[in-house]
């Protein structure tokens, strides 16, 4: 049973805090994928759980155990690092054998899980060859043998395949997916890509300026983001957002961005009565943004007047840069859409997916 | 015509016939030294030795420099070099890659200046601090019973001592430019700072040692005023025994450029050993790219 806990974590750096107090924690078997941009203190905070920084004030747990100072050798962890680290003078063999051999584990043991782990990872051939004769994804694959080899409670991978080509990239994360139902192991993943966020994470943890803003599974983080910049962040393209005012307009309340009105459905308007006459932000994903004429049955389309910025095709769909008033915004329709640049039209708002945020606080309303 | 301007103007080429005449001018004093070594002493003082280099077959050779300096002790200077050079090499070598390491990868209390204090060691000269380091030594032999002057083991301790400003400081500029992700990786592996060291740091820093090798053992078996001023005339060292060659009034020459051409073999073994550590690029594919 391997969990970890991060408790009140705080890392400062002279006067700046790196890591802000942070909560959470991961249970045994999970992928936790921390994500944000980059100097957000995602790196520093995996950095603790490894040993490698020391931690201002807080507490860190693997299993039941606090690890605040206790060496990073001793923590029984494997990391992965975003350079790969391979040493350079080892052969591939003995790069994955370095830390079992430091363990004094025999020799026996260590081809046999040397062996099996290159045989996982499919670079049995490269075993004898020295880490300049690698590719970047054979490197990476070395990596990630090196830590498969110590057999750890907890993997850490810190951005391991950002350094690799997009193609590369998109077979690894399966890879390394495969590799986490494989082992059944905790994994704790650092990058600021959301896409390998969404598509390998049992949960995600939304991290900016040293804060954590959210953690839940990837479906919930995408449906209810708990505040404006996880709502910006997770998507791609991003959410639609509309500083706007609540209004109470007869027994409905609207949405009124000064450009369009759009009423909220009666089932959906009970937590914001309170708000109404405060200002907020109107938040719609671009998926939820409809060609009229391809709307779908269902749902609770309201019309928004709008002129076709620019348009780009995309085969499966196409996405519409569109104007109202002072607001840009995206849309992602269906690809027999007919709408030209230059065009006036309008387009449905799917109101049954929409967010809608404190302004002052950016936190969600719900 | 053409032809030849176009070759000339090829950059290869041209810095190819740059290296010729720098290796040829270079290796012309060494030339007439080996030479005059071995022209008969009645010939050496009437002709410059290029007229043997032109006229090899007329030319008498012979032996008679190298037997005198050989008779003269030469060998046992050589043993005696040898003895001095090989650990006033080593020594060094060993203590600063072990203060580089601390000073690259720990962190301690007053680091900075430690190692601000240690470069700035290096602008005092030698010389003149000979005489105060060889009362100290002479005081503490006598307070300890430990006889140092005179040894080789005192030459080791000088030349250790005065090497290491400049070795600290080479090896932690070096180490400074190894990826620290190695020894975290490393750390999480499960290596202290003594396996980290022994297993990672110091076989990639083989070219930084090895040149500071190479630098450190040709100061050493080219020195002359601490072998004088501390191992003395028991045990001689080479270039102590070429200067008694010469005489007192500079007439055994022939025999110096004899005694001159044994001292400079092994050097050169020793750079041509160690010269391929200067052009290889160890580090090369460990991190990205």
């Amino acid at each position: 049973m391997t969990s970890v806990t991060y408790e009140n974590v705080v890392k400062k750096f002279g006067e700046m805090t790196a890591v802000d107090n942070i909560n959470f924690h991961v249970d045994d078997k999970e992928f936790l994928v921390l994500v944000g941009p980059s100097g957000c203190g995602k790196t520093t905070a995996l950095r603790l759980l490894a040993g490698l920084e020391e931690i201002s004030s807080g507490e860190i747990k693997i299993g039941d155990r606090v690890v605040n100072d206790v060496a990073p050798k001793d923590r029984d962890i494997a990391m992965v690092f975003q350079s790969y680290a391979l040493y350079p003078h080892l052969s591939v063999y003995d790069n994955m054998a370095f830390g079992l051999k430091l363990r004094k584990v025999n020799k026996d043991e260590i081809k046999r899980r040397v062996t099996e782990a290159a045989d996982v990872l499919g670079i049995t051939d490269l075993l004898q060859r020295k880490p300049r004769q690698l590719s970047g994804g054979q490197r990476q694959r070395v990596a990630v043998g090196r830590a498969i080899v110590r057999e750890p409670k907890v993997f850490l991978f810190d951005e391991p395949l950002s350094n690799l080509d997009a193609k590369l990239r998109v077979q690894m994360r399966a890879e390394i997916s495969k590799l986490h139902q494989r082992l059944q192991t905790t994994f704790i993943y650092v990058t600021h890509d959301q896409t390998e966020a969404m598509t390998m994470a049992t949960r995600i943890a939304v991290i900016n300026k040293g804060k954590l803003q959210q953690i839940d599974t990837p479906q919930n983080l995408y449906d209810h983001p708990g505040n404006l910049f996880v709502a910006g962040f997770i998507g791609s393209p991003a959410m639609n957002f509309f500083p706007g005012k609540l209004r109470k307009d007869g027994d409905k309340i609207v949405v009124d961005t000064g450009d369009f009105v759009v009423p909220i459905p009666a089932a959906k308007a009970a937590p914001y009565k309170p708000h109404t006459d405060k200002d907020i932000i109107f938040g719609i994903r671009p998926e939820n943004i409809h060609d009229a004429d391809f709307v779908p049955p269902n749902i609770d389309a309201e019309k928004v007047a709008v002129k076709v910025d620019v348009t780009e095709l995309m085969g499966n769909e196409i996405f519409l840069y569109l104007v109202s008033g002072k607001n840009t915004f995206v849309a992602r329709v269906d690809p027999r859409s007919k709408l030209r640049v230059g065009q006036q039209a309008q387009v449905m708002f799917d109101m049954d997916n929409f967010h809608i945020f404190d302004a002052s606080t950016e936190e969600a309303i719900r | 015509m053409n032809r030849i301007t176009h070759i000339l103007r090829d950059q290869k080429l041209g810095s190819a016939l740059g290296m010729l005449v720098l290796v040829v001018l270079w290796s012309m004093p060494t030339l007439g030294l080996l030479i005059t070594s071995l022209r008969p002493s009645s010939v050496a003082e009437i002709s410059p030795w290029w007229e043997a280099l032109f006229n090899p077959l007329s030319t008498v050779w012979t032996l008679d420099a190298y037997q005198n300096s050989l008779d003269s002790g030469m060998l046992a200077s050589l043993i005696n070099t040898i003895a001095v050079t090989v650990p006033a090499t080593i020594l060094p070598l060993m203590i600063a890659a072990n203060a580089a390491y601390a000073f690259t990868f720990l962190n301690f209390k007053g680091k900075e200046f430690f190692f601000a204090m240690l470069v700035a060691l290096m602008v005092i000269p030698l010389q003149s601090s000979l005489i105060p380091v060889l009362r100290g030594m002479v005081a503490f032999q006598k307070a300890f019973h430990i006889p140092l002057t005179g040894t080789y083991a005192s030459a080791w301790v000088v030349h250790s001592a005065f090497a290491m400003p400049l070795a600290i400081y080479i090896f932690r500029n070096y180490m400074m430019t190894l990826p620290k992700e190695l020894i975290e990786a490393a750390r999480v592996d499960g290596a202290s700072n003594y396996q980290i060291f022994w297993q990672l740091i110091l076989p990639m820093s083989v070219p930084a040692l090895a040149s500071f090798a190479i630098f450190q053992f040709l100061w050493v078996w080219n020195d002359y005023l601490i072998a004088f001023v501390f191992v003395g005339e028991q045990k001689a060292v080479m270039t102590y025994r070429l200067l008694r060659l010469l005489g007192q009034y500079g007439q055994g020459w022939r025999d110096v450029a004899a005694g001159s051409f044994i001292s400079l073999i092994i050097p050169l073994l020793v750079f041509f050993g160690l010269q391929r550590y200067f052009v290889r690029g160890l580090l090369a594919g460990s991190v990205k790219g």
